[in-house]
């Protein structure tokens, strides 16, 4: 019998009660929040448990919601189950403030590139991370491109008259 | 009997297919011509550009057309496509060039050896173009000097041979003595190159 995302809610939920919230189905995709503490308690629950086995880390990134006072970074992770085939999606939520996170890379290497790519461009501090430093933008780069609050466009170019653009 | 196509209907002149380039200003008389170093020096650089492709994207696919037999860049001189910056003279720089990528592309380029002439291909090389974002450089311009820039995203392979044989035409007018003067150093000075 193949795993479903009815099995998956009620083991975890058996396990962690009402710490679990926000449990939703988008596109048929288990996905749920968790106090962000509990990241790795969770991590490793869905890792070890018999029945779930989600044993590869299929995508690890951060969302800036600016507007969301006290939980402004959401730090995203994507699960697979090799051996069903089914994947889920969990998210912590943490002040931009005091962005420590706990690192999965004792759990998953994968994670390692895949947390400096989410220090790099959103700024989020994992703790414990064993080499936490910038992997794709330049190291001279003093701010967190992705964060709402920095402009998209190069400021270092003179020559764009925003009348040519109308938008002046 | 061949069939007949154009090439076989249309009679070409033998001579007029060779294309020599033509003889500098001079004087000529029996056994001897004499004319400036200055035009014979620039003359037989000009025509033989060694070029470097730096190609990061879509503009180095239509250099590949350029290079290709169809628009052939060969008939210009510039067969020899080097992958080493120390033989080339002629730096194409064709495609985006992030931030990151900048020192690598002044690494290249102090690489070269002097005279050593170089051409941002298409908007991204010159401008940034649309990327007009924190982590592309906004033009080449602003790490290492640009002679000739092609506009055009991307540039077709004849915007690209005209780009080339503006190069030639700075080439050919180079006086000897122009690394040495003042305002090329001051140029080098301004980009932080010795």
């Amino acid at each position: 019998m193949s795993l479903t995302n009815e099995t998956i809610q009620a083991r975890i939920t058996e396990k962690f009660g009402d710490q679990l919230l926000n449990i939703e189905e988008p596109y048929g995709m288990l996905s749920f929040e968790v106090p962000k503490e509990m990241n790795l308690k969770v991590l490793n629950f869905l890792y070890d448990d018999e029945v779930l086995k989600f044993r590869f880390l299929t995508d690890l990134t951060a969302v800036h919601y600016p507007d969301d006072k006290g939980r402004e970074l959401a730090v995203v992770y994507h699960l697979h189950n090799m051996e069903d085939n089914i994947r889920i999606r969990f998210k912590v939520f943490t002040d931009i403030n005091t962005p420590d996170v706990y690192t999965a890379t004792g759990l998953f290497s994968a994670a390692n590139w895949m947390e400096r790519e989410t220090y790099d461009f959103l700024g989020v501090n994992f703790v414990g991370h064993p080499n936490l430093k910038r992997i794709l933008n330049v190291e001279e780069m003093d701010y967190f491109p992705l964060r709402k609050e920095f402009p998209l466009e190069d400021q270092t170019r003179i020559d764009k008259d925003d009348e040519m653009f109308g938008r002046g | 009997m061949p069939r007949q196509v154009s090439y076989n209907l249309i009679k070409k002149i033998p001579e007029s297919d060779i294309s020599i380039v033509e003889m500098p200003d001079g004087h000529m008389g029996e056994g001897f011509f004499a004319t400036s170093l200055n035009k014979v020096i620039g003359l037989a650089r000009k025509n033989s550009l060694w070029p470097l492709p730096f190609a990061t994207s879509c503009c180095g696919i239509e250099f590949m057309a350029t290079m290709g037999s169809h628009y052939d860049l060969a008939r210009f001189g510039s067969e020899r496509v080097g992958f080493s910056p120390r033989q080339c003279d002629l730096l194409m720089v064709m495609g985006t060039i992030a931030k990151k990528m900048g020192p690598v592309l002044k690494q290249v380029y102090l690489q070269m050896a002097e005279p050593r002439w170089v051409m941002a291909v298409g908007a991204c090389a010159s401008s940034g173009g649309i990327f007009d974002t924190y982590s592309v450089l906004q033009g080449i311009d602003q790490v290492i000097p640009v002679d000739v820039y092609v506009p055009g995203c991307a540039p077709r392979p004849e915007a690209i041979i005209d780009g080339l044989m503006r190069v030639q035409d700075l080439v050919g007018k180079e006086s000897l003595r122009r690394r040495n003067s003042p305002q090329y150093k001051a140029l080098l000075d301004s980009y932080g190159i010795q």
